[in-house]
């Protein structure tokens, strides 16, 4: 469903990414890890064709090249600070991309399915007239992963879900991205910080370091690691080791 | 010797950098302009933005034009009785209104309002990925966020151009007639008598030039807003610097246009 070969992307003189190659196979669910600034939020934008890469090739559900269009109908999206619109109501959010393009439904069929993807993450019918500014960070987050998956696309891509979560809002929104991945049978992209995010969704973890895959491995294997001394101090948020802390 | 090519290089720095930010700003009008003639078109964000920038800006553009046709009328009467040429108030206070001071005095009052808002509102849409968000659900911002508002804009502009004329007219009227001891009825077939079709039609065709560069500054500023609340803050004035600047030029060149003999 998604293959990346030697991917490079560089702002000026800073080399972000550096030859960055993956594949992630239907309804396989891959959590790219790494710290602040090596360019995750970049890779992903790269995927969707919001970022184009100065090298490389990109593959997602057999269209090379992708631009953000092209993808609406084979990519969901969950943003990190949800990117709700501010000027509609929820229920308009959800429904987006179902009430544009030539495909696009009426308004009370699209409202029914809005509201039917809300009670999926949660959400209680009450809040399809609210506006994302009523509604709080874990909510916004629901309502984001509501419209990610409106169209039912076969590829989830998530921008560190849990990003100013507390704990168990987080459990609860990791919870709801390992259920609905594993109910699409959805191939799904995450970069989080998360470890629990890590441990809660991955199929199979990456971690980006230095512009490139550095490690790639299971969960489990990633958490239990303690050979690799860049995994181990990024898993276990050591200070001391290889990877610098001014950055 | 060094210094001097030093601030030369300066110089041509400055020079070549103005001229590349006039190419960008252009070149998005032209692909704004584009847009326009392309579907889809998004008449649900039309009509929101008519209400926005032409409803929402009336009590504003009446109430500059109300105090503006006063002060005219006042300053008016005051030259021409020097000259003992007061009879002239009603006419030239409405040709003043209605080519100059209507149009220029509004686009000014709805750049303040319209292109601040429209460069906070995209340039804020832009640091929280909401137009990264758009562009994932194969929607392009140029056609739902920026088409929409230039069209709005410069719908509504000649309409509001038109409601401050004839509230700068009332204002005046108001004036002469209280203030300055004109007959009602003579003040209004004074107006009118004197006014031709030429000078309320240039007001108008001025009133759309205006909205269409208030509404295309906010757009292309807030689209290209830096990150964080001082990049919106800087977007938001730069808007309304430069539009504001574009509607007093493009007076000229229009003024120059319409009625240079």
């Amino acid at each position: 469903m998604i293959r990346v070969h030697d991917l490079h992307k560089s702002f000026g003189a800073k080399r972000v990414l550096n030859g960055v190659s993956f594949e992630v196979g239907r309804g396989e669910s891959l959590v790219v890890i790494g710290g602040s600034g090596t360019g995750k939020s970049v890779l992903l934008k790269c995927l969707l064709g919001l970022e184009s890469a100065d090298s490389g090739t990109i593959e997602i559900a057999g269209i090379t090249r992708p631009r953000p269009h092209e993808l609406a109908a084979h990519v969901g999206m969950l943003f990190q600070a949800s990117a709700l619109f501010d000027s509609l109501p929820v229920w308009q959010n959800v429904a987006f991309r179902l009430m544009s393009g030539p495909a696009r439904m009426g308004r009370e069929k699209a409202r029914a399915a809005a509201l039917e993807k809300l009670a999926r993450v949660g959400m209680a019918p009450e809040s399809a007239d609210l506006y994302p500014a009523e509604l709080s960070g874990g909510m916004q987050k629901r309502v984001g992963l509501a419209r990610a998956i409106a169209g039912e696309p076969p590829i989830l891509v998530f921008d560190e879900p849990t990003a100013g979560l507390d704990p168990i809002l987080a459990a609860v929104i990791n919870a709801l991205i390992r259920e609905v991945v594993t109910e699409m049978d959805a191939t799904a992209v995450t970069i989080t910080h998360d470890m629990r995010t890590l441990r809660d969704v991955a199929d199979r973890v990456a971690m980006l370091h230095e512009g490139r895959f550095y490690w790639q491995g299971t969960a489990a294997e990633a958490l239990a690691n303690e050979d690799n001394p860049v995994l181990a101090q990024f898993i276990h948020g050591r200070i001391e080791g290889p990877i610098p802390t001014l950055r | 010797m060094t210094a001097a090519l030093a601030l030369l290089g300066a110089v041509g720095r400055s020079v070549a950098a103005g001229f590349g930010a006039m190419g960008r700003f252009v070149a998005f009008a032209a692909l704004a302009l584009s847009h326009l003639v392309r579907p889809p078109f998004y008449g649900r964000e039309l009509a929101l933005q008519l209400v926005q920038i032409g409803w929402l800006s009336l009590p504003v553009v009446g109430l500059t034009a109300l105090f503006t046709g006063g002060a005219l009328a006042l300053q008016i009467y005051a030259g021409s009785a020097r000259f003992s040429a007061e009879f002239a108030v009603p006419s030239i206070t409405a040709i003043g209104m209605v080519r100059e001071l209507g149009p220029v005095l509004g686009g000014l009052m709805v750049a303040a309002r319209v292109a601040s808002s429209i460069a906070a509102e995209i340039g804020t849409m832009k640091v929280s990925e909401q137009i990264d968000a758009l562009r994932t659900l194969a929607t392009d911002p140029m056609k739902y966020l920026v088409g929409p508002r230039i069209v709005a804009a410069t719908l509504a502009m000649p309409v509001l151009v038109a409601v401050g004329d004839a509230i700068g007219i009332l204002g005046g009227y108001s004036v002469g007639v209280n203030r300055l001891g004109f007959d009602g009825t003579t003040y209004l077939r004074n107006t009118f008598d004197f006014l031709e079709f030429w000078d309320v039609a240039s007001g108008l065709i001025k009133g759309a030039v205006f909205g269409f560069l208030v509404a295309l500054c906010g757009c292309y500023f807030g689209m290209h807003s830096g990150r964080g609340a001082q990049g919106v803050g800087e977007a938001t004035k730069t808007a309304v610097v430069l539009a504001s600047i574009l509607i007093l030029s493009a007076n000229y060149i229009l003024t120059e246009v319409f009625f240079s003999a």
